[in-house]
């Protein structure tokens, strides 16, 4: 199949560098300490904050640092068709564990110890890169939290098809087959803290598409960045004196 | 905008957006450019000797902002105060929690911070008043005193060296409340004062307003009175029986006039309709507000609806452009 046709337009009619059209919302949930919506597209995610709070596994509890913990699921109305799958199965808990380890990279968890933090991520439409959504929804929500943090985390997706890097790839180029590479980073230090490929690439070839995807990144923390000071401004005013 | 699901119709939207644009230009003038986001550098001086503060930190030699907030300093002090965030407890604070366990010789108060407070049973003042040792039946009594899910008033004592919090309740105007709402507002709304009960007589309720974000709206009661009581019904020597007595009494007064529950709900929707439009909570305000609420004639269910929402916003930029005006 043609996934880029010969104006070097792709599926959606995007060009291969364009991003998706991205949205972001803050404040969703009311009774959650932080949340927010995330819209990559099509695909959308809701995340919510809860915390910093008492443990409530006392065995969990750790007497240095915060401790995180993550749970992703997915609508069962958000795929095309209607999915009934048990909370919890491998897909799930694996991203659950993916989002947990790219928000501890950038919590400052020594600042809270002997607490809790819960993060919730729910896909609310899928249509590709649901695991990026779903970081920047959750960096969203707890920067609302208030929760300290060393950078955003952002992450965006990229892949390669008929012999060209794509950026953020939607449900039918991820389905392709071609490879799909998922990168989290810290957009200010320059770090990555997630990196995720599910097939084979030539060396440089990977370099170009990882490339790619940290441009991807950085775009999608200077658009979430806009919404935060947009929000900070909008309280702070609103406070008054 | 955050929380606020109204249906407006298309002359409110408009004029609510001009009460926050107006609200905005009168704020704007004093910090424009204070508000960060994470990971924003916070320009400063780097050849004066400063001090890191909360919401800070050094990266590379920069300085570095951690939350989303308002820059402040403070002489040499630069810190990033958060708006939204969990409430940060100082000692002194009057805070209102609910009681989630009752533990030996302690109660655990959920107060919205990052872990449960703790209130002893020796840092309170015990119902008979006196001073003495806790005895190991004051110790089985003690949920006479709190039961869970109680709503109590108390004063943050301190961090222990094991870092939990520790609350006392050490005089009368502290202790169990009773007949009203609670109500959960983000804890920035509150500002630290000199009084945080407060009496409004006109209306016969009491409103605490919890540093830690949760309010108290309720009937008002006489601190000295139920004082007086307690004396008198320690002439019965053992104290199982003055609790029965203290049961008897409680069902004479779970009788509230409806004025004053009306009252109770028209100012706590006051406190509800303010929080949502995020405008800061002091009594003075929410006086103003239930006032305006009475001179319109509106009943305490239409406080929720969307006009009232218009309407306290342009009473609070009409308000604050008074204050500055006035300055």
């Amino acid at each position: 199949m043609e996934y880029v046709n010969p104006e070097g337009l792709r599926l959606d009619g995007r060009r291969p560098m364009e991003m998706r059209q991205l949205r972001g919302e803050i404040g969703v949930v009311s009774k959650a300490d932080g949340s927010a919506v995330f819209e990559m597209g099509n695909t959308k995610v809701i995340a919510a904050v809860y915390g910093p709070r008492e443990v409530q596994n006392r065995s969990q509890q750790l007497n240095d640092q915060a401790l995180v913990r993550c749970e992703y699921s997915m609508a069962n109305f958000s795929t095309g068709d209607r999915m009934r799958k048990p909370k919890g199965d491998r897909r799930s808990t694996e991203i659950s564990l993916v989002i947990r380890q790219t928000m501890e990279a950038s919590i400052l968890t020594h600042l809270m110890p002997r607490s809790q933090i819960d993060i919730f991520v729910q896909v609310l439409q899928a249509d590709g890169g649901t695991r990026s959504a779903c970081i920047n929804a959750a960096t969203l929500a707890l920067a609302d939290a208030g929760i300290p943090m060393r950078d955003l985390v952002t992450s965006c997706s990229a892949g390669y098809l008929n012999g060209t890097p794509l950026l953020d790839l939607n449900y039918v180029e991820d389905s392709a087959g071609g490879a799909d590479v998922t990168v989290g980073i810290l957009p200010k230090l320059d770090k990555v803290t997630l990196l995720q490929m599910d097939a084979k690439l030539q060396m440089d070839t990977f370099e170009n598409v990882m490339q790619l995807a940290i441009e991807g990144c950085k775009a999608v923390a200077s658009y979430i960045r806009e919404i935060l000071l947009d929000n900070t401004k909008q309280l702070e005013f609103r406070r008054g004196v | 905008m955050r929380d606020l699901q109204l249906s407006l119709n298309k002359g409110q939207s408009v004029r609510l957006e001009r009460a926050l644009e107006q609200l905005e230009s009168l704020s704007s003038k004093a910090n424009s450019d204070a508000s960060v986001t994470v990971a924003d550098d916070i320009s400063v001086n780097y050849e004066d000797a400063i001090l890191k503060g909360h919401g800070t930190v050094e990266m590379d030699g920069r300085l570095v902002a951690t939350l989303c907030g308002v820059v402040e300093r403070v002489n040499k002090l630069v810190y990033v105060r958060a708006l939204r965030a969990r409430y940060k407890p100082e000692i002194g604070d009057i805070i209102v929690g609910r009681v989630i366990e009752v533990a030996p010789k302690r109660w655990r108060l959920e107060i919205n911070f990052s872990q449960d407070a703790v209130l002893m049973l020796s840092s309170m003042n015990l119902p008979d008043g006196i001073q003495r040792r806790r005895t190991a039946i004051d110790e089985l009594n003690m949920r006479s005193i709190f039961e869970e899910s109680d709503v109590i008033c108390a004063e943050v004592r301190g961090f222990q060296h094991d870092g939990c919090l520790h609350l006392q309740a050490r005089s009368q105007k502290y202790g169990k409340l009773k007949k009203g709402q609670l109500l959960t507002i983000p804890p920035y709304l509150v500002k630290k004062r000199k009084q945080h009960f407060h009496y409004l007589d006109e209306y016969g309720i009491d409103v605490i307003l919890g540093c830690n974000g949760f309010v108290w709206v309720g009937e008002h009661v006489e601190t000295r009175d139920d004082m007086a009581e307690d004396l008198s019904n320690k002439s019965e020597p053992s104290s199982v029986k003055s609790l029965n007595t203290m049961s008897d009494d409680e069902a004479e007064e779970t009788y509230t006039p409806p004025e004053t529950r009306q009252n109770i709900c028209r100012t706590a929707n006051a406190i509800r309709v303010l929080s949502t439009l995020g405008f800061m909570i002091t009594v003075e305000v929410v006086v103003e507000i239930v006032k305006l609420s009475i001179s319109l004639n509106l009943d305490v269910h239409e406080m929720l609806g969307a006009e009232f929402y218009v309407l306290v916003a342009e009473k609070e930029a009409e308000r604050r452009s008074l204050l500055t005006k006035r300055r």
